[in-house]
């Protein structure tokens, strides 16, 4: 039996994983990175793509051998071979995506874990959200902003409260997010890598504009980041006047 | 429609003293007071206690709202009937315990009311779920209407929340969960043997309270501000208004019919399975269900509580949620999750038994694994109680139960895969016929592959907390519950179609809705990953320029679901109403449901059926699942439907009547008949009588009804013995002409055969016009002769009967009179008795050689009698008489012309030559 099958079954297999592949690796899945976060997050992630696309090979590929191979001819009204079951190989099916499992909980374990560990040199932000804004108080410079400031290589730790229903902060490039809970504080750790500006979004479905609760997530380095912030608190120190505008940095 | 259950052979639960069932309008009518008065005392109330405490406004909307919702949803039930046998139990009245009053359905109006029969309210369910998801797949297209480009195209963002928080709603508490309670009411019971579910008149309770639940969900995205999607997290919920307050309210609903039929298949699992159906035979469907109302009974409480706290904190000023006064937001989604994580395998499990069952019969094959199947389904049930936090990674919630709760959701993918590898070695080495539910099942193998794999994705915290809120969820869900549940329920829908309508679906349009629903589906959906993973969060109206390409594919492709949908719909009232007659068991299935008639009778077992192996033994030569038996009507032993009991039918002038044959087809709907005729035709002329049995005959082969005849030179009683020395029989039906005129009545007959052959006697009585007039049948031809002179010649006769001879035939004589001058003379009086007298007497000639036949006088001419035969008879062939001397072919013509499409012939009857047609 393995004779006739396998080498059918082997073809089918490279067939399927070929355009499987093709879909995995032709089409540019996952956007930039920009922060420690990000980076570790997609490396569990081609793990768990990449593991994905073998299973679904393997699954289409009996599938569709099956679909093929073993239809009724017409008017064939016989029954098939009656086999029950098969112990060896159903242990093995469980026992095997154990395993696997096993890999990804405690790679991703150790992984948020790290994504989560606190630097002591942290930049601290205080953010509050309301429907439908975005608002980033620098609490040692004394000031407040509209867009998110951050700097490149230093640990961004973000205190978030609401001031109505839940909201969500997310930067799909550091792809990370958090809900901010009325009623409570909480954090988000960002570890920026990469200069740039991208979408700050409100990710949790908080109402009529929940849609358009979008602001900007910008990293200096961290001498424009020192030099902004002095900018920005001096200016708000001497006429209680909003925030300087940001500096889009060119990438 | 075709599928009330045959009513006959119930005797013994015929109480007799049941008052007259009321007609429809009746309940509906109740049904409409009840709920204006139960919305009219729940603003009564409501303004009494505000009045009462003082309050300084007395009207503040959402309490109003909120009883007068809540009241109108019980009003209704109560005003349709639900309570009343209850009712009348409480107030110490006589009622009767086995009261079957609303059991089982003759018509489409008993579809409209309570009804205990599991058979009818699954059918009930169906239908209404259907409607529901017509409700929620156009709310879906709202939303896909308004996502074709980024701004803002038919909604503002209010409305667009409302959109898609009504549809997910709709579609989870409207269609998926009752989907899978109607279908398991429908064959659950069948299929464990038992006779309906263990508590039918709660069983009805759970559909009707559905309805309200339903309606609510339905309209409120239009009555305002229900926009906190179907998760409905406070403290966003609770600034919801009108809308949010009809959620509310119809999740309560919703939850009590779930709550209901849940311990309802419980019991009956439980209790009421056949002998020898002991769990390790029950089929994987079962297994299923069993699981699943665990999980309902001990999670839908627990919505039903969120539900109501948020509705406290909104109408009644409590503050659960409300963190400026102590309450705790996240609290809040621990209590949804603890029921919507098992909700989701609630809507899943049901279909993985589909799936069972389908894959099985349609590979010919055991189930590969069973235990391993019944084992999975129960550890998903268990350790779905485990991990509902998988939906709060990023909630804010303490943050050690992140990493425990993901190992429990993993270890949920393990069950999940051992059931994929079992299917996949179902069908390996099986011999895969490709009917439509299979292609479902097999669809759905590939698109849950798919959903599993992303769930993966969501249940590994690190990438979670990348993907989740956003369009990657999306994408996960719809391959979970429209790719898996949904699948499923078409699957299901197909298999049982014909167990369910006793009519068969039509294949080809079946593959075309799999087709379209399978790349519409993919096409709106896998690209979904992407935009999630490129940054379209979830739940909103506008989005990124960058996204609005492909937004405008997604919703294309959406389309083709909806052409799917319809091509569905076609199909099922097609089919429904005039598909072919199912067979008892199409698919050649095993379990118990394919071994009893299409639909079921009354009660779907007359006899406790015996189970005796498991229900997948497939390629074992000799094995089967269990043996049906016939109730005591039936003379007891095995039940099949090829081994059908005869009903020997006897029969001389009536066999061909209309009143002899509609009985044996009302007999034969029952599906255990077969009949065979005798006609004793001693001292009578075999050949009319001949002609007449053909007749018969042709009728019953046209209905499908396996019926054979015979004439026998003997009186009746001889002829009875006759055949009975043949082979046996079950039953007498014995025809007679009503008694004063029956020759048979006056020898006794009844009595006489009921002696010699030591069977049940049926009679039927005919009335002497119905045994002339001809039967109403594509298989009889319908012949209109019209002649005049001609009447009276032997030839006409004779020719029709060559044509009895060849096939079955009914004659109408037309016999124009073209009077010339006034009609009212002496004179024309005399030719029109003339007339009447040789159209008579060819009628009686006709019917005394076995062919029934009536007729008219016709003032006018043949063409306006050709007229008349098409028209008023609605013949098939006309045949146009007269002597060769008269034949004109000019008025041939104008009778060809008057007669239409119909077949003009003409006979030449001539002394000389034999008559033959001519000129057809
Ligand atoms: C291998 C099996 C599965 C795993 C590991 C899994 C895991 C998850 C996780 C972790 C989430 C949360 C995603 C998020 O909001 O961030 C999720 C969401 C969801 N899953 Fe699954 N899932 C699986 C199968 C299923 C099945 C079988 C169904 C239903 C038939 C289902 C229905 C849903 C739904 C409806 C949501 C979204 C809830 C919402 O936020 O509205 N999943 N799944
Ligand atoms: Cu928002
Ligand atoms: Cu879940």
């Amino acid at each position: 039996m393995k004779n006739r099958h396998l080498a059918p079954l082997v073809v089918l297999h490279l067939v399927i994983g070929a355009i499987t592949a093709a879909v995995i690796f032709g089409i540019d899945w996952w956007p930039d990175q920009a922060a420690e976060q990000a980076t570790r997050s997609d490396h569990l992630l081609w793990f768990l793509v990449i593991t994905s696309g073998i299973i679904f090979t393997g699954v289409t590929s009996f599938l569709v051998y099956s679909i093929w191979r073993f239809r009724a001819a017409p008017g064939d009204e016989e029954d098939g071979p009656p086999h029950h079951g098969n112990t060896k190989l159903e242990i093995a099916w469980t026992i095997g995506p154990v395993v696997l499992l096993a890999v990804m909980a405690v790679w991703s374990s150790i992984a948020t874990t790290r994504n989560e560990a606190l630097a002591s040199d942290r930049e601290v932000i205080e953010v509050r959200a309301w429907q439908f804004a975005w608002e980033f108080t620098y609490r040692d410079a004394g000031f407040t902003t509209g867009d998110l400031v951050l700097p490149k290589d230093r640990q961004v730790e973000l205190r978030m409260r609401s001031s109505d229903v839940i909201h969500n902060l997310w930067v799909n490039e550091f792809r990370v997010k958090q809900d901010v809970v009325p009623g409570i504080t909480t954090r988000l750790i960002v570890d920026p890598t990469r200069e740039g500006t991208y979408d700050l979004i409100c990710a949790e479905l908080c109402g009529a504009g929940h849609g358009v609760m979008r602001s900007r997530a910008i990293v200096l380095d961290q001498n424009a980041f020192e030099a902004w912030k002095r900018d920005s608190a001096a200016k708000a120190a001497a006429a209680d006047a909003p925030a300087a505008p940001a500096p889009a940095p060119g990438n | 429609m075709a599928t009330h259950a045959p009513t006959h052979a119930h005797t013994d639960h015929g109480h007799g003293h049941h008052a007259p069932p009321k007609p429809l309008w009746y309940w509906w009518k109740r049904a409409i007071v009840w709920t204006i008065s139960g919305a009219l005392a729940g603003i009564a109330l409501v303004f009494f206690f505000r009045w009462a405490f003082g309050f300084s406004n007395l009207w503040e909307p959402e309490s109003y709202y909120t009883a007068i919702a809540s009241l109108a949803g019980i009003g209704f039930v109560i005003g349709i009937g639900c309570f009343d046998w209850w009712w009348a139990y409480l107030r110490g009245k006589h009622v009767d315990f086995e009261d079957h009053s609303l059991h089982g359905a003759k018509t489409w109006r008993d579809y409209l009311r309570p009804n205990t029969d599991h058979k009818v309210i699954g059918i009930q369910y169906m239908v209404a779920v259907f409607t529901f998801f017509v409700v929620g797949g156009l709310l879906a297209e709202l939303v896909r209407l308004e996502l074709a480009q980024p701004g803002f195209q038919i909604a503002d963002g209010e409305t667009y929340n409302g959109y898609f928080s009504a549809h997910a709603t709709v579609m989870i508490f409207g269609f998926v969960i009752p989907s899978f309670a109607g279908l398991a009411n429908y064959v659950l019971p069948v299929m464990i043997g038992a006779k309906d579910m263990a508590f039918p008149r709660l069983n009805a309770l759970s559909f009707w309270l559905l309805l309200p639940a339903g309606a609510m969900l339905a309209i409120a995205p239009f009555v305002g501000a229900f926009s906190a999607g179907w998760t409905a997290y406070p403290p966003l919920a609770v600034q919801g208004t009108t809308g949010q307050t009809l959620f509310e309210v119809a999740v309560q609903f919703a939850g009590a019919s779930s709550i209901a039929t849940a311990l309802n298949f419980l019991v009956t699992i439980m209790t009421m399975r056949a002998p020898g159906m002991t769990v390790w035979r029950m089929p994987l469907l079962v297994w299923a269900n069993a699981t699943t109302s665990g999980l309902v009974v001990f999670g839908t409480p627990f919505i039903a509580g969120s539900q109501f706290m948020t509705l406290f904190d909104r109408v009644v000023g409590t503050n659960f949620f409300n963190a400026a006064n102590g309450g705790d937001v996240i609290m809040y989604q621990h209590v949804f999750w603890f029921y919507s994580h098992p909700a989701v395998y609630i809507m899943m499990l049901p279909g993985f038994g589909i799936i069972s069952e389908v894959l099985s019969t349609f590979s010919r094959k055991p189930i590969f694994g069973y235990r391993a199947l019944a084992f999975s389904t129960v550890a998903i049930a268990l350790l779905g109680f485990g991990v509902w936090a998988h939906h709060m990674f990023v909630s804010g919630m303490a943050s050690w139960l992140r990493i425990p709760m993901m190992i429990t959701t993993i270890i949920i993918a393990v069950p999940t895969g051992v059931k994929i590898f079992s299917w996949l070695g179902t069908i390996w080495n099986g011999k895969i016929h490709l009917k439509t539910p299979m292609i479902w099942a097999l669809g759905f193998i590939f698109t849950f592959v798919i959903g599993g794999l992303s769930g993966v994705f969501l249940g590994t915290l690190t990438t979670d907390i990348a993907l989740t809120d956003t369009y990657f969820v999306v994408a996960h869900i719809h391959y979970v519950f429209f790719g898996g549940s949904v699948f499923t329920i078409f699957a299901g829908t197909y298999y049982w179609f014909p167990k369910m309508t006793g009519r068969m679906y039509s294949e080809t349009l079946g593959k075309w809705h799999f087709w379209l629903t399978f790349i519409g589906f993919n096409g709106t959906f896998f690209p979904q990953h992407w935009l999630g993973a490129h940054g379209m969060p979830r739940r909103v109206a506008d989005y990124d320029e960058r996204f609005a390409d492909l937004n405008l594919i997604i919703s294309l492709f959406s389309l083709f679901m909806v052409a799917g949908t319809l091509v569905f719909f076609y199909n099922m009232i097609w089919s429904w109403r005039s598909g072919p007659k199912a067979p008892w068991n199409p698919w050649r299935g095993r379990s118990l449901e394919w071994l009893v008639s299409s639909p079921p009778s009354l009660f779907n077992f007359d006899a406790v059926p015996q189970v005796v192996g498991g229900p997948y033994q497939y390629g074992i030569p000799g094995a089967r699942h269990a043996v049906v038996y016939a109730g005591d009507h039936l003379g007891g032993g095995e039940l099949t439907e090829t081994e059908l009991r005869t009903v020997l039918v006897v029969a001389n002038r009536t066999v061909a009547s209309s009143s002899l044959l509609d009985q044996v087809k009302a007999r034969a709907e029952e599906g255990y008949w077969r009949f065979t005729i005798v006609v004793p035709a001693k001292g009578d002329d075999h050949r009319a009588a001949d002609r007449r049995l053909q007749v018969a005959l042709a009728v019953l082969a046209e209905a499908g009804i396996d019926a054979s005849g015979t004439v026998e030179d003997l009186g009746p009683l001889e002829a009875v013995k006759r055949i009975l020395e043949e082979e046996p029989a079950h039953e007498v039906m014995l025809a007679t002409l009503p008694t004063g005129q029956s020759e048979w009545m006056q020898q006794d007959m009844i009595d006489r055969v009921r002696k010699a052959s030591g069977i049940a006697v049926t009679r039927v009585i005919v009335r002497g016009d119905d045994a002339r007039t001809a039967v109403r049948s594509a298989a009889v031809q319908r012949i209109a002769v019209i002649a005049n002179d001609t009447l009276g010649d032997a030839g006409l006769v004779s020719a029709l009967q060559a044509r009895a001879d060849e096939r079955p035939l009914a004659a109408v004589v037309l016999c124009p009179l073209s009077l010339d001058g006034p009609g009212w003379t002496d004179d024309a009086d005399k030719v029109r008795d003339e007339a009447t007298g040789r159209t008579r007497a060819v009628i009686q000639r006709l019917q005394d050689s076995g062919i029934q036949a009536h007729g008219e006088v016709i003032d006018g001419d043949p063409v306006a009698a050709a007229k008349i035969a098409r028209s008023d008879y609605k013949v098939d062939t006309v045949l146009v008489c007269s002597y060769r001397r008269d034949s004109s072919e000019e008025l041939l013509g104008q009778v060809r012309a008057a007669a239409g499409d119909t077949a003009v012939e003409h006979v030449v009857v001539d002394a000389e030559a034999p008559a033959a047609p001519s000129g057809a």
